[in-house]
């Protein structure tokens, strides 16, 4: 089967790759690309660890076909901090323990960086339901939360997009 | 032969294509075929993708709806006009996959899934079939699920369906253990026109109580005429159970299911209006 060329931008630079036809975002972020923020767990739509934000959009990148994506603008955890300065939300999850294993805080990161990008000031309620696509079984999800509403509190200047 | 990939231009090259290729698979949002593709089910073939604008049209400003069969949940939650369907679509995943997950695509949803359909089912909502080059043609719902049941293959363009007059004449409850995004126990939606005091014609359905989307068509009959009261609300709950055959699953037995629904049936049923 013949190979698909691609390009798209991935965390602000332009990027080519060659993709199978039916293969997933993930699947050619993380071993076309060496993109290794997102992460593969339950390739069904349940975990959520393989967010990324299409043209700003969040989407979990195991469900969507690569091919789609042609000339799209990507973004994953590991586009967020800029240089050696953490995102707000970064320095946030670091604060408030909101990391224990790990494994699901690309997308959570991910998709708090949803939330705020749209709604700078979200209540209570408003972060559960914007991580509510992603399972975290280490932390209880309340650290998380009290991290995400934290970086919320920091001024919209200081938090870059 | 690993699985290849059309990108059919319009809907009309699309239904040409399915109709021509049996092992051609569409792919809307790709919440359930790219699961299929990542757990091995679906290993040889074709997917196919439109890019038909058309497909994610939406008509919303009048009193006969249409959307697109490409909508997604998040489009249908981003337009005010379509206030009364924000329950069922919020209670299909989490932002992202209501990023993703469209309309067409949830009426081919197996059960615990496809609640967004349960609303439509209550609305009474056409389904515009493609069964090959040529115009759409407009299926009752019910039909279509039951062609479904059957194996047919169609593609689907997109839903029709009347706007309740009074926004509070349409309720809808998904019932789930885990919140704010949890897997069905059971969904029920009902439109209820005319008022308190006489209701017009009901229509009630059931999610999760079936293999597929049901009508509830006992709780129609009782609650048709008359109004919606305390012995009116007790009438329809005496029914509930009529005509449903729930699963057991990993969520729920069929013995939980079928104690629940009456209580949530009636719940919904007393909400004010």
């Amino acid at each position: 089967m013949a190979k698909v060329p691609m390009q798209f931008r991935l965390n602000g630079s332009d990027r080519a790759a060659f993709a199978d036809p039916a293969d997933n975002l993930l699947t050619v972020l993380r071993r076309g690309l060496n993109e290794f923020g997102p992460k593969y767990g339950c390739g069904q739509g349940t975990c959520g660890t393989c967010s990324v934000l299409i043209d700003g959009e969040l989407h979990l990148a195991c469900l969507t076909l690569a091919a789609a994506c042609e000339g799209a603008s990507i973004e994953t955890v590991s586009g967020m901090a800029d240089g050696p300065n953490l995102h707000p939300l970064q320095n946030a999850f670091m604060e408030h323990f909101a990391a224990q294993c790990g494994f699901c805080t690309p997308g959570m990161l991910i998709a708090a960086k949803a939330l705020l990008d749209r709604n700078p000031n979200p209540s209570r309620e408003e972060v559960i339901d914007a991580i509510a696509g992603n399972i975290c079984r280490c932390t209880g999800y309340e650290p998380i939360i009290q991290a995400i509403l934290s970086a919320a509190r920091v001024s919209p200047a200081q938090r870059r997009s | 032969m690993p699985l290849g990939l059309r990108v059919a231009q319009s809907l009309s090259e699309a239904a040409g294509i399915l109709a021509a290729d049996p092992r051609a698979r569409l792919l809307s949002g790709g919440t359930l075929v790219m699961r299929d593709v990542n757990e091995g089910r679906l290993t040889e073939g074709t997917l196919l993708r439109i890019t038909d604008p058309a497909f994610r049209q939406m008509q919303v400003s009048g009193n006969r709806i249409e959307l697109g069969a490409g909508v997604t949940m998040a489009a249908v939650l981003a337009n005010r006009e379509l206030g009364f369907l924000h329950a069922p679509a919020r209670a299909v995943g989490g932002p992202a996959i209501r990023n993703m997950a469209t309309i067409g695509g949830n009426l081919f949803a197996e059960t615990p899934y496809g609640d967004f359909t349960v609303a439509l089912l209550a609305l009474d909502a056409q389904v515009m079939v493609l069964a090959g080059y040529g115009s759409a043609r407009a299926v009752p719902l019910e039909e279509f699920l039951a062609g479904r049941a059957r194996g047919e293959a169609r593609l689907v363009a997109g839903v029709q369906f009347n706007r309740p007059q009074n926004p509070a004449d349409f309720r809808f409850v998904k019932v789930s253990r885990v919140k704010p995004k949890g897997l069905s126990v059971l969904s029920i939606a009902a439109h209820l026109p005319g008022s308190a005091s006489r209701i017009g014609p009901a229509r009630v359905a059931y999610g999760a109580m079936a293999p597929m989307p049901i009508r509830a068509r006992g709780v129609e009959r009782a609650l048709e005429g008359k109004a919606l009261d305390a012995a009116g609300i007790a009438a329809a709950r005496a029914v509930a159970l009529e005509g449903v055959s729930p699963a057991t699953d990993a969520i729920a037995t069929d013995w939980y299911r079928r104690e629940v629904l009456p209580v949530h049936l009636a719940r919904l049923l007393g909400e004010r209006g």
